[in-house]
């Protein structure tokens, strides 16, 4: 058993997912805590090169085929090894596609316990979890001796995973890999919208609030009024009143507008990921403890299909 | 096609949520529980698959107020079969149930296990890829489409931005539903009605959990925000009118 920490670096067609650097940050202040290294797992085919701004003590490098993009079979089996084999006092996944794929199978299969939504750590090393849409923080010790975590942005900023001094990297055999079930066929590139919501400088953004395909018209005109776009949360899109192209959040787009003008959407960690970092955010939701309140520089708790025709109709005034 | 749909309740976020005295729990006793959303698409997918490929569809849940509304539901939907697992699982860990559910399924034998991609209250990993292991099934998450192939299915996995991996899992497979192709249906309550009378809800009953596997929690807390937002007070021409002076202020308008 060792008190290193590892991070499972996140890739896909050569790009390192931003939230490996974000774990990077975390494991260095977890690592300060155990006296450990911080080490970046990195799985891939002629990937090695991947590591080259990681901030990490060395780089534990497995190199196969089968490993070039991700795939939750390969994968799961060559980090099994790896953690059995090393015993590190922690792992960080990321809480995301990748990570959720592969970490709660190994807690399983390796019998290490696994603590989902971890946002930091404490000082004196303890988890820090956001569960209930953002609603709700849990603290506890991190299970001994071994603990998987899988991680969500926020809490740390990525530039601090980041190093201009290239770790070291440190080769590890892959185990035999055949008999896969999982293979990746092909990727599909995300449809070409009609807007690209990343360039807008003022969103109206609507969530579950707005209750029917019907009422996106009554947002459509206050964006038009205000020469802006409409966007929205997941439950808008799944429904199908908006395109997946105007989705905003973890599964859809990052924007960072002047204005973000958040109409019944309740603020869940997955949509705030994507607007966070918008200039100015102005949240209008009838639950005065919505976590949207907790990121928006201004809120209100009018109803909005009371504000809608209200604003509308100033805007155009304003003109 | 034997397809099984097991379904969790979660507390509702539209109410608010209160933490026990004990102060590393919710409060139960005001907890409005309800479906977790996924779920409805996982129910709605495997739908999908029976009227395209044929086959059965069971969904199973445990015990909660509101499970046999939900069943019903499902059954009038068109689920073949509906089971309810019996019991005290309050406050039990994913690692758990998963176990109790991995049982059921040694039992039922099914070609694909559709979970949720994840509920808004974990803490212990999520019940998906749990199971998946202990029955030795792949697994593959944040799922979004499945077409039916030869002794496998081609499943569409989502990644940030939008982008979409085609994975070919080779069946028996856990897959956790991120969303359904088409919305999840509306059913009419005279057809629940209707389906109260004849489908029947299979209970059965699980004594002795065994509970490793969970995460210790030593506080549980609202989140203080380091800003909350400033509030606007008044009705919505007043409100309205600070917004449009906030833009202004911006520059966009
Ligand atoms: C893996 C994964 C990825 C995800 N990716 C994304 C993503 O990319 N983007 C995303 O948005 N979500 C994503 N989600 C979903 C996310 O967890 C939330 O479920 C979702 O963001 C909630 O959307 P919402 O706020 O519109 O709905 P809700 O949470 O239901 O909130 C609706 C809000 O409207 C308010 N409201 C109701 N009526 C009114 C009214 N008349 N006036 C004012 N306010 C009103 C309510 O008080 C409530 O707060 C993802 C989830 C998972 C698990
Ligand atoms: N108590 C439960 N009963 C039935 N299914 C569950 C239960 N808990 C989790 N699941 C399944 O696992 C999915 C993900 O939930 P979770 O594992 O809590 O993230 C749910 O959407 C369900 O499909």
């Amino acid at each position: 058993m060792s008190q290193n920490i590892f991070v499972f670096i996140e890739h896909v067609r050569g790009q390192v997912a931003e939230i490996s650097y974000v774990m990077l940050a975390a494991a260095r202040q977890l690592a300060q805590n155990t006296g450990g290294e911080v080490a970046a797992v990195l799985l891939g085919h002629n990937a090695q090169d991947l590591g080259k701004d990681f901030a990490a003590d060395r780089v534990l490098y497995i190199e196969h085929a089968a490993l070039a993009e991700f795939t939750s079979d390969a994968y799961r089996v060559a980090l099994a090894a790896l953690i059995q084999d090393q015993t590190p006092r922690a792992v960080l996944f990321g809480h995301s596609s990748i990570g959720m794929d592969v970490s709660s199978g190994l807690s399983a299969k390796l019998g290490y316990p696994v603590v989902s939504s971890c946002r930091s750590f404490t000082e004196d090393g303890k988890y820090v979890s956001q569960i209930c849409g953002g609603k709700i923080m849990v603290e506890g010790d991190i299970p001994s001796p071994t603990a998987l975590i899988t991680m969500l942005p926020g809490g740390y900023k990525a530039e601090q995973g980041k190093s201009s001094q290239a770790p070291s990297v440190t080769s590890v055999a892959a185990p035999a890999l055949d008999g896969l079930r999982v293979t990746l066929k092909q990727y599909i590139e995300p449809e070409a919208g009609d807007v690209d919501i990343a360039k807008e400088t003022m969103l109206v953004s609507v969530g579950r609030g707005i209750q029917n395909k019907d009422n996106i018209e009554l947002a459509g005109e206050l964006a038009s009024a205000l020469g802006g776009s409409v966007c929205a949360s997941r439950p808008v899109v799944d429904q199908g009143w908006l395109p997946t192209t105007r989705l905003v959040g973890k599964s859809g787009k990052l924007v960072k507008p002047k204005i973000y003008l958040a109409l019944g959407i309740s603020g869940a960690p997955e949509h705030v990921e994507g607007m966070s970092e918008s200039d100015v955010i102005i949240a209008v939701n009838t639950d005065p403890n919505a976590p949207i309140f907790n990121v928006a520089k201004y809120g209100t708790t009018v109803d909005m299909f009371d504000l809608l025709p209200a604003l509308t109709d100033k805007v155009r005034q304003a003109r | 096609m034997k397809i099984v749909v097991p379904i969790k309740f979660v507390p509702d976020l539209v109410e608010e949520l209160t933490i026990d005295p004990s102060g590393v729990a919710l409060d139960t006793a005001w907890l409005r529980l309800i479906i977790n959303e996924f779920d409805d698409h996982a129910v709605e997918q495997a739908i999908l698959l029976k009227e395209r490929g044929g086959g059965q569809v069971i969904v199973s849940t445990v015990e909660a107020d509101g499970s046999d509304d939900f069943l019903f539901t499902a059954a009038a939907k068109g689920a073949d079969q509906l089971i309810k697992m019996t019991g005290d699982f309050t406050g039990v860990n994913n690692h758990a149930l998963a176990r109790a559910y991995a049982e059921l399924l040694k039992e039922l034998k099914p070609d694909l296990v559709l979970t949720g991609v994840q509920a808004h209250n974990d803490l212990d990993g999520s019940v998906g890829p749990l199971l998946a292991e202990y029955l030795g099934m792949p697994y593959v998450g944040y799922v979004a489409g499945i077409t039916l192939a030869d002794g496998s299915v081609i499943a569409r996995k989502e990644y940030p931005g939008g982008l979409i991996a085609e994975i070919d899992v080779k069946l028996p497979a856990v897959l956790g539903i991120q969303a359904s192709e088409q919305p999840p249906r509306y059913v009419a309550y005279s057809k629940i009605r209707q389906v109260m009378g004849t489908a029947k809800i299979e209970e059965r009953p699980n004594a002795d959990l065994n509970l490793d596997g969970g995460v210790s929690i030593s506080r549980m807390f609202q989140p203080e925000a380091a800003e909350r937002a400033e509030m606007i007070d008044g009705d919505a021409d007043t409100v309205a009118e600070k917004i449009v002076a906030i833009i202004k202020e911006a520059g966009v308008l």
